[in-house]
């Protein structure tokens, strides 16, 4: 079903998406009703999910706002956590052809599901899919979120559903085709040991910006490349 | 500016910066090979670590939970070649089953 192919269209990434976009919908609600609970109003839950489209970044910001901390750490906290959204955009940067703006709307609708989804397993990114999942996910997102600021607790927490089990799950399903020789196995084994052994360690966020060092295996290997790969 | 206001104006202005500022000054053009070779792992180093902070990350602590075995599920859906829209209803599923039963 996701055969690399570079004639994905916008609708392919909307497709694909789909079932993702029924989980945010879910995390968006809780994440208007905690931002709600953790005394933001509701006008301002509503503008933070509009213009930073980053679920774990938001909830961890509202959250410790409403556990009575500082403006500083719920700052930090969500830098923290969107800080991987560096090396991600360096990683889509080179499929990015259109102008500015438009490599700056492809970048601002890039948020891991997307990402994931638009990538082709070959180190390129399809722009159309991105788009299309990209406009999916934030309007999921965004309605997610107005529907917990205005219902409240009528619609239930989302885990009871099973639904964060999904998110790495798609991760685990767009990870498998991209293991393609040893240098990406290294890189998937370096990447999740590191974030593994920091998470009892450092706050949430780092453990995934210190895995994206794994790339640096790419560094100075090319002598190494496995015999049935020699051919290229 | 209240609390909830300053934190809401950072964090957006600071996340745009950060997702905008690659494909800002990189997009458009070919890396050089030795940088690509390097960008190239970016994905599987990336997507390793949100699996594996998806499914054993808590508040900072590893902590074995109902997502376990619904990602050990959705792994041997991959491995059958399942669709995408299977392999994570399989894990939504047998997470809700196993919190469901030991909840």
């Amino acid at each position: 079903m996701t055969e690399p192919s570079g004639g994905r269209t916008h609708r392919d990434g909307v497709r694909a998406v789909v079932p993702l976009a029924v989980a945010v919908v879910g995390f968006g609600v809780s994440f208007g009703v905690l931002a709600r609970a953790a005394g933001m109003g509701s006008v301002a839950p509503i503008v933070m999910s509009l213009a930073t489209f980053a679920g774990s970044a938001q909830f961890a910001a509202a959250s410790i706002l409403g556990s009575g901390g500082t403006v500083v750490a719920s700052i930090t906290a969500a830098v923290l956590l969107n800080a991987r959204y560096g090396p991600i955009g360096v990683s889509v940067a080179p499929s990015l052809s259109g102008g500015w703006w438009s490599r700056f709307l492809h970048a601002q609708l890039t948020v891991d599901e997307s990402w994931a989804i638009s990538a082709e397993g070959d180190g390129r990114f399809n722009p159309k899919v991105l788009l299309g999942a990209g406009v999916t996910l934030y309007a999921a997102w965004v309605t997610g979120t107005v529907l917990g600021v205005a219902f409240g607790d009528v619609i239930g927490d989302p885990s009871t559903w099973g639904l964060d089990a999904a998110f790495p799950a798609l991760f685990l399903a767009l990870l498998v085709p991209q293991l393609r020789d040893r240098r990406a196995v290294g890189a998937t084994a370096v990447g999740a040991a590191i974030a593994i052994v920091l998470t009892p360690f450092t706050p949430a966020g780092v453990p995934i910006i210190a895995a994206s060092l794994a790339c640096l295996l790419g560094l100075g290997k090319r002598d190494e490349t496995p015999p049935e790969e020699a051919g290229r | 500016m209240n609390a909830t206001w300053t934190v809401v104006v950072v964090v957006s202005v600071v996340t745009i910066a950060i997702k905008g500022l690659g494909p800002m000054l990189l997009g458009g053009r070919p890396l050089p090979p030795r940088m690509s070779a390097v960008v190239a792992l970016l994905a599987p180093a990336l997507l390793a670590a949100l699996v594996a902070v998806n499914t054993l990350g808590g508040d900072r602590e590893l902590v074995v939970d109902a997502r376990l075995p619904g990602v050990l599920a959705a792994a041997v859906a991959i491995k059958l070649k399942a669709p995408v829209l299977i392999v994570v209803i399989v894990a939504a599923l047998v997470t809700a089953g196993v919190r469901a039963l030991t909840g």
